[in-house]
């Protein structure tokens, strides 16, 4: 059977038959599938990176192409978190409530340096969390301070391709590295 | 009024007063017990009539703290900057909140972060730092936090 790990395409085959034809896929493959092209994002931005995601979602980049447009207001609604921006002592407490209230299966990208390291409050700064994953488990990463809209779509993709490899964080980190997608 | 006329009538109100210039805004440097009775002449006046101040903040130079103001007026499109010089170890300035309403919450904000004590504010207490931090200043040059600072 074909590899569709690695495309958008619906996994699995068509065997011609007379008068029609019998498709062949897996159930797992099939909801993977589907749960990459539909991914909804919470409202969520604390800083500069919310104002690129909004460009990303807006009509220049347009992230609707790639299933993302359905942003949501409640995390209880929500597949994905976007950390757009800096967190802050204050703010993880509101984060991690956040992500607790999202159902599974959920997600998470940190968009920029401050959500990936701290970025330029790493050093001597009295209020920023060094790394959203302090807090919540992150996907993906991005770097960029701010990164361009261009990163953010290529950070969804790559979610898209992690979800749809059906691998869990710890799989993926014990994959050799020719067997990763 | 030019900045040229402000100074004239700044000096009138205190006379101690000395000016920077050069900059776009004229500025002031008082000494902290004129303040309260030049921020009244200054709101008041009608020929001032500075009713706008638009920032309120406090700058730490490890030697002494300075506080500033920046005031502007709506009627005249002027505007005058006041600085002045606090002791680090006992910062007191008197509030200007009840002249100026959106001191209450900046005064308060200066207060957390540099703990500059406003005399006669009415409501005194930390405005965004969650309960407990009384007394650590985080914007102070000297402020340690072996936990939370990596130092570079």
């Amino acid at each position: 059977m074909a590899d569709n790990t690695n495309t958008g395409t619906f996994p699995g085959e068509v065997h011609n038959t007379p008068g029609g034809g019998v498709l062949v896929s897996k159930l797992d493959d099939v909801i993977n599938w589907a749960r990459s092209n539909s991914l909804w994002p919470l409202v969520f931005g604390t800083s500069c990176c919310a104002i690129e995601m909004m460009s990303t979602a807006s009509a220049k980049y347009d992230w609707s192409r790639f299933g993302f447009e359905v942003a949501r207001a409640t995390p209880r609604q929500a597949d994905v978190i976007i950390i757009a921006g800096t967190i802050v002592n204050k703010m993880a407490p509101v984060l991690k409530r956040l992500y607790d209230q999202m159902a599974d299966p959920k997600y998470v990208i940190a968009m920029g340096a401050c959500a990936t390291s701290g970025g330029p409050f790493f050093y001597n700064t009295y209020s920023v969390v060094k790394g959203a994953d302090h807090v919540i488990p992150v996907d993906v990463y991005i770097a960029g301070c701010p990164p361009r809209p261009e990163a953010l779509l290529h950070a969804m993709i790559t979610l898209q391709e992690k979800i749809r490899s059906g691998l869990t964080r710890e799989q993926i980190k014990m994959q050799k590295p020719e067997q990763s997608f | 009024m030019t900045n040229e006329e402000l100074k004239i009538k700044a000096t009138e109100l205190v006379p101690s007063a000395t000016f920077e210039e050069g900059g776009e805004w004229l500025t002031a440097q008082i000494d902290p017990g004129n303040w309260l009775s030049l921020a009244r002449e200054l709101h008041n006046n009608a020929e001032l009539a500075f009713d706008y101040l638009f920032c309120l903040t406090c700058i730490d130079f490890k030697t002494h703290l300075t506080m500033v103001y920046h005031l502007t007026s709506t009627t005249y499109r002027h505007t005058l900057v006041i600085k002045s010089k606090l002791n680090r170890d006992t910062p007191e300035i008197e509030t200007v909140s009840h002249l100026w309403r959106t001191a209450e919450f900046h005064e308060r904000e200066a207060y957390e972060l540099f703990g500059v004590n406003f005399l006669h504010h009415p409501d005194l207490r930390l405005l965004i730092l969650p309960d407990g931090w009384e007394g650590r200043n985080p914007m102070r040059k000297d402020y340690e936090d072996p936990i939370n600072i990596i130092k570079l």
